[in-house]
Order: C-alpha cells, then sequence, then structure tokens
C-alpha cells in the first residue's frame, strides 16, 4: 500500500509565494487574536483556586450556584466537566486576608448542602507561584529554541538553522493563536505540548533539511530551487506517514485521554498539522529565501579539511 | 551482508527480556495495606503479635504480613477491611505507633529478591495531596533583627553603658547615644560582641551620636538556610501525626518546601497540622515543692508552673521565668557523652550561650527542664457547627542536672538510648523557633481520579497503540510487522527502565509522553522504509536495498531524535511537577525508540530476509 504514486513531483516551490501569503495571514490573524482577545489562562498562570467534585447523580449547576453564593463565593465560575455529575468550580484570587489555602476546603463546605459531592480535584496556585510558572515556560521555550539553534547551526549551516528556527516559531505563533481564538483553557500542560510541539515539528523539518543537503551533493546540475522541490517530493510520503501515525494516537488521546488533558491534546492536534505544513512551506522556503546553494554545502566535504581549518 | 553475529541477536533478546522482567511488577495489582511504625524509628518485635492477637479478637484476617526497615506492612483483601484494621491497630497500640494506611504492591517474592519493583506513581494517578510552602524570610529576618535589639539593650547595659536607645529601623538595629564617648565605649563593646555577624556604621544627626548596625549577607544567608531546614524538621514530625504511608518533604529553591502526602483525603486537617508552630522552653525546676501535691490540690506555689512529663506523664513543677528560648537555639544532634552514653548536643547562638552560661553558673547541681510547645489550629465540631480552636500543647520532654556552667555547646547526658537522644535533638530542633510558612500551592487529587486517570491512560495507550499497528502492518507489510514487534518492545522498555530508576514517577501527562513516544517511535521505521523503497525504485538488489535503507536513514534518525531530546531535556530542567514527568517519559521514549527501531526490527528484517539470496520483499 502505498499513499503517493511512485514518482510524485510536485512544484511545492512554485507556490511558495502562496504558501508565504498564507502563513502570514495566519500568523496576523493569530497575533491579532492573542493581542485582542488574550488567552483563557488557567490557574496555573493566573493564581486562583479549581475545585471539582463528581456527584453520585447529575446535578444542577443553579443549585451548585446558589450554594457557593449563600457561602459568599458568588465571583465563582461554575461549570460541568465533561460529564454533569462532574463539576469544576474556578475562584478567583481573593484579595481578603483569610488563608488562601484553605478556601477549597471553605468550598467544599459550602457544597455539602448540594448532595455531599465527592472531592476529587483541588487545585491552588498562589499568584506568586502562577508569575513564576509562566516566566519559567517563556523561558524554557527560549533556551529550547536556542537549543535547536546551535545544534542545527553545527550540524548543517547557519541558513538551516535560521529556516528551522522561523519554522518553530511560526507554528509556535500559531498554536497560541488558535488558543486565543477558541479560548480554550491554556494551562501548563498546553506549555508542554507547545515543547512538544517544537520537538516534533523539528523532527520533520530536520528530516527535510538532510535531503536537501544530500541532494545539493548529488544533483550538481538542479537549480537550489529544483533540488528542494525534489526532496520534499522525496520526502513527502515519509513526512505524512508520520504525521499520520501521530495524529492517531493523538486522536486516540483526546478521545479517551479524559478531560484533563483535552487542551494538551488539542495543542498537539493543531501543532502537528502546522508543524508538517511548516516544514514544507515555512523551513524550505526560507532556504531559498536565504539563498542557500550547492557551493554553501560543498564546503563541508572539502577533500582536504587542513585547508579550511574553520571547517568542523 | 544482512546478517548480524550471533551475540548481536542475543544482546537485544537479552536487553528486551531484562525489560520486560523488570516491567513485570506493574502487572500485579496493588492491594490495601496498614503500615505501623513507631516515632523513635525503632519497632519492637512483638508489636506484630499484638496486633494480630487483636485483629484475631475481631474477625479480621491479614493477607499475609512483613516486617522490614521497623516498618510493619500488613495486607487486606478489601479496603473496608483495611480501614476496619486501621481503627483496630490504632486502638490496640499507644500514640506513639504510626498507623498509616498504604497500597502494598503484591510483587512475587522472587521477582522481589531481583530488585524489582512496580514504577511510583504519582500523585494525579494515586491520588494524595501535594503542598508547596513558602518560608516567610521577611519574618525570619525581622525576628532576627528584633532578638538583635533585645541582645545589644542586655550587652550594653553589661558594658556600664548609661542613657542609650535601640530602636530597629528599616532592617536595621539604631543605637542612640548621648555623646561620642559613649559612643565608643558602646560600639567596642557590640563590636566585640556580634562584629562577625554585623557591619557597623556611624552617624550624627542634631546633636545625637548613632550607629546603625546592619545584617552581614553570609549572616543574612544563615538565617535563611537554617529557616528553611528547621520547618523542614518541624513538618517531619507533624506529618508523623497524620500517619502518611510515604511522605516526601524537600526543599525546593531558596525558601520552598515541598510536601507529598499521598493517600491523604482530609486537606483540611492537613493543613492544620502544617501551619502549626512549635517552640521550646529552657527553665529551672522548682525542687523545692511537691509536684504531686501540687497536682492533686491544685494550688500550684507562687512562682511555679506545674507541668507534664511527656512520656511518663507524671507532673512537675518548673519556675515561671524562662532561662532560655528555642529560637536561641541553633542545632541539636544526638550522640555520645565522655562515658559513652547517649547524649544529646546542643548548639546556641552567641547571645544565647552569654544568657545560658550566666543562668546556669548560678544554679550548678540544680534539675534543669525542656518544654516543648506546640501551638496547633485545629477544627472541632461541636453540636453541628465547626469551630476553629488553637491549642497550646506544653509538654516536659526532658529533664537533666546541670553538672556545670554550660555555654555555647552543651550536651544533655543521662539519656536511656540512642534512640531517646535522636528524639530529643530532633524535638529541640523542631521546637527552635523557625519562621511561619505559607501554603502557596496546592494539588490534591482523590482516589476516584486517580484510578479513573490511570484506566483512561491505559486505554489510550492501547488504543493509540493498535491503531498505529494496524495501519503500519497494512502500510509496510512484513516490515511493519517488525516495526510492530519493536513498538512492543519500546513500550516494554519504556516501563522496564521507568520501573527500575528510583526517582522516575509516572504522571498523567507521562502517559501522555508514552503515548506520543508511541506515535513518533514509528517514524524512525517509516524513514528506514521509505528509503528501502526508494532504493528499490531505482533497481537496487532487495538486499543492497535493505542494507542501504538502513544506512542512509541513520543520519537523519540521529539528528531528528537529539533534537527532540533537546526540546524534552529544556523541559526536564524548567518544568515543575507533571510537566518534568511528561518530560521523562518522553526522553526514555525517544532513547529506547531509537535502540527498537534501528536494531531491533534490522534484527527481526535480518532473520527473515538475510538468508534469501533474492527475496521479493513485502514492503
Amino acid at each position: 500500500m502505498q499513499l503517493l504514486k511512485d514518482n510524485i513531483n510536485l512544484d511545492f516551490m512554485g507556490k511558495r509565494k502562496f504558501a508565504l501569503a498564507l502563513s502570514l495571514t495566519l500568523i496576523v490573524i493569530s497575533i491579532a487574536a492573542i493581542v485582542m482577545r488574550g488567552l483563557n489562562l488557567g490557574i496555573d498562570f493566573t493564581g486562583g483556586t479549581l475545585v471539582e467534585v463528581g456527584y453520585s447523580e447529575s446535578v444542577e449547576l443553579v443549585s451548585v450556584r446558589q450554594a457557593l453564593e449563600s457561602s459568599g463565593y458568588g465571583d465563582s465560575i461554575v461549570q460541568y466537566f465533561g460529564t454533569a455529575k462532574d463539576v469544576l468550580i474556578r475562584l478567583p484570587v481573593l484579595d481578603s486576608d483569610d488563608d488562601k489555602a484553605k478556601l477549597s476546603n471553605n468550598v467544599l463546605e459550602a457544597l455539602e448542602v448540594t448532595g455531599k459531592p465527592e472531592m476529587r480535584r483541588v487545585e491552588f496556585v498562589g499568584p506568586q507561584v502562577g508569575d513564576e510558572l509562566r516566566d519559567k515556560g517563556g523561558l524554557a521555550m527560549l533556551y529550547a529554541l536556542i537549543g535547536i539553534l546551535i545544534y542545527v547551526a553545527l550540524r548543517f549551516e547557519w541558513r538551516f538553522s535560521l529556516g528551522s528556527v522561523a519554522a518553530l516559531i511560526h507554528d509556535v505563533i500559531i498554536v497560541v493563536g488558535f488558543f486565543a481564538i477558541t479560548q480554550v483553557e491554556f494551562d501548563l500542560t498546553v506549555l508542554a505540548a507547545l515543547l512538544a510541539v517544537i520537538g516534533y515539528s523539528l523532527n520533520d523539518t530536520i528530516v527535510v533539511f538532510d535531503r536537501i543537503r544530500e541532494n545539493f551533493r548529488r544533483l550538481r546540475k538542479e537549480t537550489s530551487k529544483g533540488v528542494i522541490n525534489t526532496s520534499i517530493n522525496q520526502t513527502l510520503s515519509r513526512t505524512l506517514m508520520t504525521s499520520l501515525t501521530t495524529l492517531l494516537v493523538l486522536m486516540a488521546l483526546f478521545q479517551f485521554g479524559g478531560e484533563v488533558i483535552h487542551s494538551f491534546s488539542i495543542a498537539l492536534i493543531v501543532g502537528v498539522l502546522v508543524g508538517t505544513y511548516s516544514s514544507i512551506y515555512v523551513a524550505s522556503s526560507s532556504l531559498l529565501a536565504l539563498n542557500v546553494s550547492k557551493e554553501d554545502l560543498m564546503q563541508e566535504v572539502v577533500e582536504n579539511p587542513n585547508e579550511d581549518g574553520s571547517q568542523v | 551482508m544482512n546478517h548480524y553475529p550471533m551475540w548481536k541477536y542475543l544482546l537485544i533478546l537479552l536487553i528486551v527480556a531484562a525489560a520486560a522482567l523488570y516491567a513485570l511488577p506493574n502487572l500485579y495489582p496493588n492491594v490495601p495495606a496498614v503500615q505501623i511504625s513507631h516515632e523513635s524509628g525503632e519497632l519492637s518485635d512483638t508489636t506484630l503479635n499484638v496486633v494480630k492477637k487483636a485483629f484475631a479478637k475481631n474477625g479480621i484476617a491479614t493477607q499475609g504480613e512483613e516486617q522490614q526497615d521497623n516498618k510493619l506492612l500488613m495486607r487486606f483483601s478489601d479496603d473496608e477491611t483495611q480501614l476496619k484494621a486501621q481503627d483496630i491497630a490504632k486502638d490496640t497500640l499507644d500514640g506513639q505507633h504510626i498507623v498509616a494506611l498504604n497500597l502494598a504492591p503484591a510483587t512475587p517474592n522472587w521477582l522481589r529478591s531481583l530488585g524489582a519493583s512496580p514504577m511510583s506513581l504519582g500523585l494525579d494517578l494515586r491520588g494524595g495531596v501535594h503542598f508547596l510552602l513558602q518560608v516567610d524570610m521577611d519574618a525570619a529576618k525581622n525576628k532576627a533583627i528584633n532578638n538583635y535589639v533585645s541582645s545589644f539593650r542586655t550587652s550594653l547595659r553589661e558594658a556600664k553603658q548609661k542613657r542609650f536607645s535601640v530602636t530597629e529601623n528599616n532592617g536595621q538595629v539604631n543605637v542612640k547615644f548621648r555623646d561620642a564617648e559613649s559612643r565608643i565605649a558602646g560600639l567596642d563593646a557590640l563590636r566585640s560582641e556580634y562584629g562577625n555577624e554585623l557591619a557597623f556604621d556611624e552617624n550624627e544627626e542634631s546633636g545625637d551620636y548613632f550607629v546603625t548596625a546592619k545584617i552581614s549577607e553570609e549572616a543574612l544567608n544563615e538565617i535563611q538556610t537554617l529557616a528553611v531546614q528547621q520547618n523542614i524538621q518541624t513538618l517531619r514530625n507533624r506529618v508523623n501525626e497524620l500517619g502518611v504511608a510515604e511522605p516526601v518533604i524537600q526543599q525546593q529553591g531558596a525558601e520552598r518546601i515541598v510536601v507529598q502526602l499521598p493517600g491523604v483525603q482530609d486537606t483540611a486537617k492537613a493543613k492544620e497540622i502544617l501551619g502549626a508552630t512549635a517552640t521550646v522552653e529552657f527553665r529551672m525546676v522548682d525542687e523545692q515543692n511537691d509536684p504531686f501535691a501540687a497536682a492533686e490540690t491544685g494550688r500550684v506555689p507562687v512562682g511555679s508552673v506545674l507541668y507534664y512529663e511527656r512520656d511518663s506523664k507524671n507532673p512537675i513543677l518548673l519556675k515561671r521565668s524562662v532561662m532560655l528560648t528555642g529560637d536561641r537555639v541553633i542545632n541539636a544532634t544526638s550522640g555520645f557523652d565522655e562515658n559513652g552514653t547517649p547524649a544529646a548536643i546542643i548548639t546556641l547562638d552567641s547571645q544565647g550561650a552569654n544568657r545560658f552560661s550566666k543562668v546556669t553558673g548560678e544554679n550548678i547541681k540544680k534539675l534543669m527542664a525542656v518544654v516543648f510547645i506546640d501551638n496547633k489550629t485545629i477544627t472541632v465540631n461541636k453540636d453541628g457547627e465547626k469551630i476553629r480552636k488553637t491549642i497550646k500543647s506544653e509538654e516536659v520532654i526532658s529533664v537533666a542536672r546541670i553538672q556545670e556552667q554550660l555555654s555555647k555547646r552543651f550536651q544533655i547526658e543521662g539519656l536511656d538510648s540512642t534512640h531517646e537522644a535522636l528524639k530529643l535533638s530532633l524535638l529541640l530542633r523542631a521546637g527552635a523557633l523557625a519562621a511561619p510558612v505559607e501554603i502557596v500551592e496546592e494539588r490534591t487529587v482523590g482516589p476516584s481520579l486517580g484510578k479513573q486517570n490511570i484506566e483512561l491512560g491505559k486505554k489510550s495507550i492501547l488504543i493509540g497503540l493498535m491503531l498505529v499497528m494496524i495501519f503500519m502492518l497494512l502500510y509496510y507489510k512484513v516490515f511493519g510487522l517488525a516495526a510492530n514487534f519493536a513498538l512492543a518492545a519500546n513500550l516494554i522498555l519504556i516501563i522496564g527502565v521507568m520501573s527500575l530508576i528510583p526517582g522516575a514517577t509516572l504522571t498523567l501527562p507521562g502517559i501522555a509522553g508514552i503515548v506520543l513516544t508511541v506515535g513518533m517511535a514509528v517514524d524512525a521505521n517509516v524513514l528506514i522504509f521509505e528509503r528501502i523503497r526508494e532504493e528499490l525504485r531505482i533497481g537496487n538488489s532487495p538486499q543492497a536495498s535493505i542494507h542501504a535503507g538502513y544506512a542512509k536513514a541513520l543520519s537523519t534518525i540521529a539528528d531528528a531524535n537529539i533534537t527532540t531530546l533537546i526540546a524534552a531535556v529544556v523541559l526536564f530542567v524548567f518544568g515543575t511537577g507533571p510537566i518534568k514527568g511528561f518530560a521523562v517519559t518522553l526522553s526514555i521514549g525517544i532513547v529506547c525508540s531509537m535502540f527498537t527501531a534501528i536494531m531491533g526490527t534490522r534484527a527481526l528484517v535480518n532473520l527473515y530476509y538475510g538468508n534469501k539470496k533474492t527475496p521479493s520483499l513485502a514492503i
């Protein structure tokens, strides 16, 4: 069985202007959404209290709200979590001098009138911790990008490095934009998913780059554009296959993994789709835009490396 | 060309078999158990018989028991029996026994003797509480400053200074003198005593002569370290009261402490106990009056207070004035005196040492007592209403005769056992006044959600695995089958390695990491197989195509995996809690998948096609 014909030869680079327009549009929409709508940040980043309770039978949200209101927690957000038996309650960070950590216990007490729900999960994040998690998350992203930039520059060439990082930034912006547009909750697990997306998308990009490098050395008569096109076509069925198997397991995770990792699987699904596209168009067309030519790569296989000591 | 030497096949087989062996304990379910230990750390051998007798009387059957490392573990058939057994054990044994609920892996003995044990599960999978506590460093600093204020006064008075005033101002101590001469003398006295810890400055303002003292950077760091360490010590003691089987109490960063209590449900009680404050006081014993008479009649002599001893519960009369409080204790350890009998060795800070040497010098051959004071806020159910109450418990933990003038370092001798010495030093350390703590993060997972998370995780791994396997088999046929074997081996390897590494904990995001690895692990095989197809297409022989396919794909696979590994390692370094779990399984998965997808499938392909001259490849 094969997904594609043996001698498939699509002119990817010929349509790169169209792809560029598409990418730019997506990025502009994403940034606009991030700026204007903002992210629906989870309590990991904002601080606050989250209580998940389970009832033995379906429960009306109204009664839960009333119970909370009568105990002075009227500003809490109440919603079902997966089923009508599970209820999620979110409380903002309160300014009162009360012991903030004890809030969850007070909430559970207040809910006793609604039919003795079972405590399933409590999360409390103090505001100082929330800020820290956000800063640390941003830093992690930055360090991952720098690490990758260095590795790719060492293994390939600086233009490849720029191309791959451009693709990664493209992916991250669009996935974050997706979360801003859909307002799906952005929590710590989504941050982890973003880093996994970086790893995945890069994986894809490296495979294409590897072939481009190989073909630059092999197909000496081809133009740069031709070499890149051939390389993308040669790796196309692999790119699609891997994306497909990864998407399969992610669908399984999304469907059966439970509510808690919903955001996580959504981030990865979007990330894999965007990452696949970006390794073809963003990473490869940046190589073309940066004028990578066979001469740049020939240097690496100089017969006598002693003549050019700077090369490793 | 497509042959592996025999040792390579054997090596691959050996690695997978070993991984399977160490992954095996995960198949055995956990059974409910009760764990009994003793506060002193030493559990008597008779405990087992005592408890078993009590169980037999109440018709409770155990499913086996074992005593190891001073812990008694008893297994039960179901949760209900376990809870009943806990109640009975608590009633039977005295209050110094810790009776905790636990889950004991039902790993067979032969596996246990090989050092195999199931993966440790994170709190999100087994249920429990995770707290992050922040030590209030400002409070610790202020306390230190205030201590300096009072000890400055004492020191200056001792140096025959008059008409000075000591105040605290903005984290500094200000001393006002009347004239320059008295400032010189006063500063000399202060410098000789506090020169190491404080930096002094002089200045004049509207005819007054000032000295300002600032805590040096080193002393500040020491205050910080001590505050965290003392809190950890106190927390350990408190957690024992909660009866938690495997608590984790660790420092995180400069001023935070992580407390993890697996299986704890009553978070309200946990918070109350963790938030309590303890201290110790040294007082002289009132030897003139009869404590038993005072306890009976209720008439306590003037200038004395009635206390009870912690272990014997005997009454004892102590002088009302306090010789020394716990905030002067820097450290307390257990050891031996010159006669070789167990002793608690106590170190005081310099001001404490000065005061202490003066008082003990005046009281040689008299009895001195150490009082442990614990303040707890607890919620009591009264007439259906919950009332918060602060309970102050004061107990005498040690009485000893002062043999000589004591100073900075002294020991409490004549203790019965090394455990006695250990316990006393532990309490002294716990009682040394530490800075207050605040809970800044809590993550609690109920037991049913934990179980549900495990089920969901298993389900998504299996379904994901099946989908990928079916797809690979349809797409690559025989080669797909080889990849599927490799995928299964990969999963076994991940679980085996996770079970083997002591620090690795499986969390829900960790399961997500495994699922993701399953999807990405076949990537290496897809790369190889697509290469083989290409080689075949350009007319190479089947054997040459297999060889070239593996060879050419290798560097691509390495590059692709190393970059993913970079991202995973960054996640591990910067991630906290659940994210770390994801990074761990992802990294282990990447490394394992390189082994199974490259070596594993090659071995299978070689076995199948290696001996055929011109096979037609089913790819």
